[in-house]
Parts: C-alpha cells; structure tokens; sequence
C-alpha cells in the first residue's frame, strides 16, 4: 500500500445518516494544523468545499483501510496509522484529533453505519480486485472466443459434466470458509504426488459446486485420503471399481444440510453432490489420476463421480463415528474405498434374528460368494430395518456380532473348484470356519428414507485391509 | 466477452498454461497430408501446386473442400480430416 497521507482520514458515505450528521465536523476538523483527507465511499460531493475529498469509487482505498464501519476517523503519523474510531462519538474524535470542541450542536454519539467494503460479496469481489499476493494459483487467461465453460472441458478439468469457473473471487469466497491458511500443505496427491495446498482444494471446490461452509469437509475428506492406512494411489490405480466415499457424522453435516434421509446414497443434495465431487475433482486436477492414464478401472461405478452421504444418527444406536472412538459432538469424515449399491430387499422380517439372517445372506455377495477376507462392506441400515433390531434391544454392536457369527463358513464350500466354480479360496482354508470379512471390515451405518424395509450393502475395494485400504476416520476441523 | 476472463489453474502447474501446437513433423515421409480448400477464390490454384509437388515426392495427398469459408468446418469434415491425415495445408487467403 503506497504510504497514508499524514494527518486525519476520514471515509464515510453519504447515504450513512451518521456520516450526513457530521458533515459540519469535517469543516471544523479542516481549520486545525492537521491535514485532512476525506474518502466518500458514494457521493463525489460530500463534503464539498474541504480541500481533500477523494471520491474512493472503486473502494480500494476503503478496502486496504479495512474500514467496516462509516464514518472511520484514523490518525496517521508518519506514513503509518496510529489510531483510529468509527461511528460518532464526541470525547474520542476530540480525544483523537485533539481538537475541541467538535460539533457542539450535534448529539454525544451516533453509531455509524457498514462501510460498502462490507456489502454481501463485496469483501471477495475487492479482494480478488487488490489483493494479489493471497493466492499462488497461476491464472489462465481464456481467449476472447472461448466460452468458459467449454474452456474447463477442453482442459481436461472436469470429470465429463460441467464445473463453476474456478474465478479468484470465487476461491476467495471458498476460502472465507475454512480458518486454514491457503498455502497450508496437506499432504501429497497420488498419483503424482504433487503437495496439495487448501487453495488447490479450494480452487477444485468451486468447481465441484460447493458452498465455502463445505470446505472444511473437503479439507477432512482429502486428508484422510491422503492417510497412509487409507491408500488412495491405489484405489485410483485398480482395474477394480472401488472409488473414496464419504460418509459424514457429526453436527457439521446437519449444519449444512447433508441429506441423510430420503434417496440419501441418491442424487439431488448440492452438500452430499458435492463434497464427494470435490474429493474426486482433487484426485484428478491437482493428483493427476484420470481414467485411462493412471485409473486403470475395467468398469469402474458410478459413484467414481461423487459418493458421500451422512448418517442418519440415532440416539439408541450411536453412530459410525462413536463406533471409531470419536465424541458425539465431533464431527467427522470416514472414508470407505466403495464400489456400488446392492440392495437388500427383505419386508417380512419382524424379529432381528431373521432380518440378521437376510443381511448375512446378501453380505456374502460381496465380491463373489466364494470368496472371504477379500473386500470390506458398509451395510447401510434404513430406519424401518433399524426399528426391527431397536425395538427388540439390539444394538449396533450386537447386530455385528450376531452378523459375524452368521458369516462364517466352512472353508470347504469356499474353495477354488468347489460348487463347480474355479474361483475360491486357496487349499489351506479346507477344514476351517472363514469370516466373511476380516476384523474390523464390517461397518454399519444408518440411513435413509423413514418409509422402506430396504438396506443395502456397499462393497469394498477386494483388497481391503493393509494389503490395499482401510476405512479411514478423520475430524472435521476447520 | 468484453474483458478476457482470468480462471485458477486447479491442477499442479505441470503442464504448460498455454496448450502446445502438435510439432512439426521432421520429415514427411511415409505421412498422409490433407489439403483442404475452403472455397476461397483460387485456394484450388494453390492446392493444386502444393499437391503435385507433394505426390512428385511420393507423399500421398488427400483432398478436402470446406462448403463455404465463412463459417468453421463442418464437424463431420473436422473429423474425417483428423482420421484420415497425419497434418494438413490449407489456403487461406484468395
């Protein structure tokens, strides 16, 4: 900033009735040794006839002030501000000018009125404007034909539908939500293994449409894929289908209205749409993981695009994340390595040892009936089956329990060549009981809409477990 | 458009801002060359020398012809010309 003019500041606008009020004062203030210089934020004539009225259209000079209220009367010695009031208040204008008396005829104290500067989206739009040493994204100047839309396809920035231009007042705006830094590194993006920085995250946010109060899910969501545990390089890389879906738990998701409810794993919530989006966008702009380069999926699903939901907490059950150890007023992130949605259809049940029963029965799907320990699940149990098992006094952990008992299987059905199917497990499991999954590789959720005897399994990458992923928690913070 | 639109480069910074123009072929050997004629006056002129020199050569040549050198090229022209040549010439100017 080029350095203040000595003497007395004052910014005010005219439509301001405190900053109308004073008018006389700035007159009073002029016949004292200091000079003074006067910004209307509005009205090129107020306070006309004073010999330095500078009318500050752009806002720039109210900007790099940081001037939030009208009138702001500052002193500067020097070059350099050495103090400042705002609105009206007799003793200290006197008490800062060192003039008195100052506006006899006017009442003691007038509160001011908000500076333009502060005008909703004005704060990014004058940033993006002045401020240019924030952010160390290098900009793209589109060419006068371009459409900009088409410009961001054409770049390989998107995942095949359209983003939001990432404009600088736009990631300004992402910014405002998270108290990060945007230089902070979160870790390294596989699979180039760039260093991610908030901005990066940012910038890819508003391309994923997301509000800036999302950002810090985002945030959260990219940490925790770039955990060891989790393996996100190779998720990205797998001919197999898995991709990173997010589930939210925690007041954070009610506070940005996740949907939880109704068509929850289904499209339609801007939060749940794009938190997920932002995650993957990240992956392939800043990690450089795109399908056909470094995703080797044969098949791939859906939800490669964007998978995130919240659960639909209840108080009797607790919820995924005090499974994992976290408060219940902490809000957190999990990350799943998912594949797609099986559903699981079963409306007679009524007692939980049958609807148990039906669940097992379709978890041993996952991957191939024939084979154990490969891929984790996350069973999404919907409110009418979660009744079932609630009413009859069991809890998350007991449904688990019984599920893992219902899961186990004689090694001798499971072998490869058993059933008439080559695919199986190894000769060494013959003799043995196998788990389904390996410990730890079961997670239930609740969720969904409150009409609907119907769950679902989401099956997990085959290589589950350290060998390739586990299920990641990470708090939500800031 | 009235002022040029300024966008966040969301990936790495690997890659150059500006996207590269494919390079130039050392040589043309053993390439198909497209001649395109947008129907400006005398392009054909033109082509036609650029073609004999090319076919003196050995090299084999393609002719195409856009319907009208006021709008862009059909894009079933566009594509046809990218399937079927290595790189092209076209005249521009009558």
């Amino acid at each position: 900033m080029p350095e203040l003019p000595d003497g007395l500041i004052i910014i005010a606008k005219r439509e301001c009735p405190t900053c109308a009020l004073i008018e006389p004062v700035l007159h009073e203030l002029a016949q004292g040794s200091l000079p003074l210089t006067v910004y209307s934020q509005d009205d090129p004539d107020y306070g006309a006839g004073l010999p330095r009225v500078i009318h500050d259209e752009t806002l720039e000079q109210s900007w790099r002030l940081e001037v939030e209220i009208v009138p702001t009367l500052i002193r500067v010695e020097d070059g350099r501000e050495v103090e400042r009031t705002y609105g009206w208040h007799r003793g200290d204008w006197e008490a800062l000018s060192g003039q008195q008396p100052l506006g006899a005829d006017l009442p003691e104290t007038r509160p001011g009125c908000g500076s333009k500067t502060q005008d909703p989206g004005m704060p990014e739009k004058l940033a993006a404007r002045f401020d240019h040493g924030s952010l160390a994204s290098r900009e793209i100047e589109l060419g006068d034909a371009e459409d900009v839309m088409e410009a961001c396809f054409e770049r390989g920035w998107t995942d095949g539908l359209p983003v939001v231009p990432p404009t600088r007042e736009r990631v300004l705006r992402m910014l405002q939500g998270t108290t990060r830094a945007p230089d902070e590194v979160l870790g390294d993006i596989p699979p180039d293994l760039v260093p991610c920085t908030v901005e990066k995250v940012a910038v890819n946010a508003v391309m994923a449409g997301c509000k800036p109060e999302y950002l810090p899910v985002v945030i959260a969501a990219v940490e925790a894929a770039l955990s060891e545990d989790f393996g996100m390089h190779g998720i990205l890389c797998t001919t197999m289908f898995a991709g990173p879906m997010v589930i939210v738990n925690g007041p954070i998701s009610r506070a940005i209205g996740m949907n939880s409810g109704v068509n929850a794993l289904g499209q339609g919530n801007r939060a749940n749409a794009t938190i997920g989006r932002a995650l993957q966008l990240v992956i392939r702009n800043v990690g450089g993981g795109r399908p056909g380069e470094i995703d080797r999926a044969t098949l791939g699903t859906p939800g490669k695009y964007t998978f995130c939901f919240a659960e639909a907490e209840d108080s009797d059950w607790g919820s995924l994340a005090t499974e994992r150890g976290f408060a219940p007023d902490t809000s957190t992130v999990t990350l799943f390595a998912g594949e797609g949605v099986q559903g699981i259809v079963d409306q007679k049940s009524r007692t939980p040892e049958s609807l148990a029963r039906s669940f097992a029965n379709s978890l041993r799907a996952v991957d191939n009936t024939k084979l154990a320990m490969a891929g984790d699940a996350v069973l999404v149990v919907s409110p009418e089956h979660h009744r079932v098992f609630s009413q009859a006094g069991w809890s998350r952990q007991r449904l688990r329990e019984d599920l893992e008992q219902l899961l186990l299987s004689p090694g001798d059905e499971l072998l490869a060549g058993a059933d008439g199917i080559a695919e199986g497990l190894p000769p060494s499991a013959a003799g043995k009981q196998i788990p389904k999954f390996r410990p730890g590789g079961l997670l239930i959720v609740r969720a969904g809409g409150t009409a609907g005897l119907f769950s679902a399994v989401i099956a997990g990458w085959a290589a589950s477990g350290p060998v390739g992923s586990t299920p990641v928690t990470k708090e939500i913070n800031g | 458009m009235t002022a040029a639109t300024h966008l966040l480069d969301p990936t790495a910074e690997r890659s150059a801002a500006a996207r590269a123009r494919v390079p130039r072929p050392d040589s043309l050997d053993g390439l198909t060359v497209g001649l395109l004629d947008i129907s400006k006056a005398r392009g054909d002129v033109f082509l036609d020398h650029i073609d004999t020199r090319l076919q003196a050569q050995g090299i084999q040549v393609r002719r195409y012809r856009k319907p009208t050198f006021t709008r862009v090229a059909p894009t079933d022209l566009r594509q046809q010309i990218a399937a079927e040549c290595d790189l092209v010439v076209e005249g521009l100017a009558d």
